[in-house]
């Protein structure tokens, strides 16, 4: 008896007084992330296949508008952008507006979502039924993003490992940024510059 | 000097603290690189980590493996639970001069503190990082904390290897003397998704790892499948494989560590096997030496883990029943002459009363 009363740890402080309590909130997980209901995620990563055209379509569009960005100016441009991006992606993908999207790696299943947010495949506590160690009623987002890759034409992205994610880079627009990497690299290309 | 010692392969003649010389071809200064490149079996052991300031309570727990394993595993807070750091077992162990595997987990510190840790412990001795993830804090003794997760396992793998080969912090700030270390890895060959896991083994070994540890293993044929697939990507050349083992308690331990412990498998048939034993713990032990039997002769096995939590006693056994060491004794801490007499003349220190005070010996010198 003595050692069980001995061995209380803040843990099992912290469960004792949830249970006393009335109100015990529901949609918390201990990463304090609010759970959301991940049908559209699920959906998106079904239909990666899509997804993938209707990016690589947009991104193409948006290099093709780039004097445009310049004229009006980046920086400018940056708000408005960024505010259809944090929806479109909010919606499509429950967006984490990392700035860095790393979504055609990733079989369009944002890895931000994972409670590690890992950006290099599954950690080793995947559940049996595939779902997240950290979230038992979420399905794993990277079982998920390896079933998106498969359906999807360049998806063996996801084999290449990805740098950590810069931080600094948080509540930026990703895809005015790679617009404009793109077209400093199409710029380079046209000088003959290497690289 | 050292007359009674016994030759000890991989030692530094000097000292037992001091690195060995640089071999060709090895990244590192430790037994286990050497070990594993001769293409000796290899077994590693993890250290329980204590809840203690006391430096003994580390040394006793190290004492058992004694003779038994090339690499002892120091845990950085295993299961989000609270203990001694991995970096400080790693100083009192290399003071010893074990050859030690420091893990890092990527849920506690952030690249500065991580990069920081990484020399600090080159510094001290160590060989070996096992750089992990990390379980999620929800699983520890402290469900409250924050996880940082800013680096995960396979960008920790380059951020090691850059400051390793490029003598450089991952900023591009140079460093003036690289750290020396084996680079390892966990893996998993039994969560979903199955088919992704060889590909996942593929980049950490891209990343830079050069040895890898499993999780439990008690399904073989799971195991064999996904050695098989390793196999195919032809990973074997740049990385050696051991496979976690570890003995069960009990059929009720077995059922609580796959409800509980994040990412084990146990399948059913072993819990069968346990239930309808009459001795648990023998039976478990036993268990663990038939995996290993069966896991040494699969292809590209390089060594086994064992992890015996809170049964750390049971490793010399199991190493020894299993016969993988096939005769050979790992490096083995033993007491030289000159320690000895070290030890005589600190007891007399120790120990000698001295009823002068320093102003009475002053005085004495004054006269």
């Amino acid at each position: 008896m003595a050692e069980h009363t001995a061995k209380v740890t803040l843990a099992t402080r912290i469960r004792k007084a949830a249970a006393r309590k009335d109100y015990r909130p529901a949609d918390v997980s201990p990463q304090r992330r609010v759970q959301r209901r991940y049908s559209m995620r699920l959906w998106s990563v079904r239909h990666a296949r899509f997804l993938e055209r209707l990016y690589n379509f947009f991104a193409d569009a948006f290099l093709l508008l780039h004097p445009f960005w310049k004229a009006v100016g980046y920086a400018r441009a940056e708000a408005p952008v960024k505010f259809v991006e944090k929806r479109v992606k909010g919606l499509l993908f429950d967006c984490r507006m990392c700035g860095q999207c790393v979504l055609s790696s990733t079989g369009m299943s944002c890895p931000m979502n994972c409670p590690k947010q890992l950006r290099n495949g599954p950690c080793g506590g995947v559940r049996a039924n595939g779902n997240c160690e950290v979230e038992p009623d979420m399905p794993c987002v990277w079982v998920k993003a390896w079933e998106g890759s498969r359906a999807m034409a360049g998806g063996d992205a996801i084999l290449t490992v990805q740098k950590p994610v810069d931080q600094s880079l948080r509540e930026t627009s990703a895809w005015l940024r790679v617009t404009a990497e793109a077209a400093a690299e199409r710029e380079r290309e046209r000088a003959g510059e290497p690289a | 000097m050292s007359t009674h010692r016994p030759v000890q392969p991989d030692e530094n003649p000097a000292g037992i603290d001091l690195p060995l010389d640089p071999l060709p071809g090895h990244s590192s200064l430790g037994r286990l690189e050497r070990v594993l490149r001769r293409g000796e079996f290899a077994v590693t052991a993890e250290l329980n980590p204590p809840d203690s300031a006391n430096p003994h309570e580390v040394y006793e727990r190290a004492a058992i493996f004694d003779g038994w394993v090339d690499g002892i595993n120091a845990v950085d807070a295993s299961g989000a639970n609270c203990h001694m750091s991995s970096v400080g077992i790693c100083a009192l162990l290399t003071r010893m001069g074990y050859a030690t595997i420091l893990q890092i987990s990527c849920r506690d510190r952030n690249r500065i503190a991580i990069q920081g840790d990484v020399l600090g412990a080159a510094a001290m001795g160590v060989g070996n990082i096992l750089c992990l993830t990390g379980d999620g804090v929800q699983a520890g003794d402290q469900p409250g904390a924050k996880p940082v997760f800013d680096l995960d396992s396979m960008s920790l793998l380059e951020t090691v290897r850059i400051m390793r080969d490029k003598a450089k912090f991952l900023s591009g700030r140079k460093l003036s003397t690289p750290p020396a270390v084996f680079l390892g890895a966990a893996i998993n060959p039994f969560a979903p998704p199955h088919d992704f896991r060889a590909h996942r083994l593929a980049k950490k070994v891209a990343a830079g790892a050069q040895f890898v540890q499993g999780q439990y293993c008690y399904d073989v044929p799971m195991f064999r499948d996904y050695m098989q697939k390793v196999r195919d990507l032809g990973l074997l050349e740049d990385v050696f494989v051991l496979c976690g083992v570890g003995p069960l308690a009990s059929a009720r331990t077995a059922r609580w560590m796959r409800a509980n412990v994040p990412g084990v498998h146990i399948p059913d048939h072993v819990i069968a096997r346990l239930e309808g034993a009459a001795d648990q713990k023998a039976e478990g032990k036993r268990l663990c030496i038939d995996i290993i039997n069966e896991v040494k002769d699969i292809p590209g096995v390089s060594g086994v883990h064992v992890m015996a939590y809170r049964q750390e006693e049971y490793v010399a056994e199991i190493v020894h029943e299993s016969g993988v060491l096939k005769g050979r004794t790992p490096w083995k801490r033993e007491a030289r002459a000159d320690d000895v007499m070290v030890a005589e003349r600190l007891e007399h220190i120790l120990h000698d009363e001295s009823s002068e005070t320093p102003q009475q010996i002053v005085k004495e010198a004054a006269n």
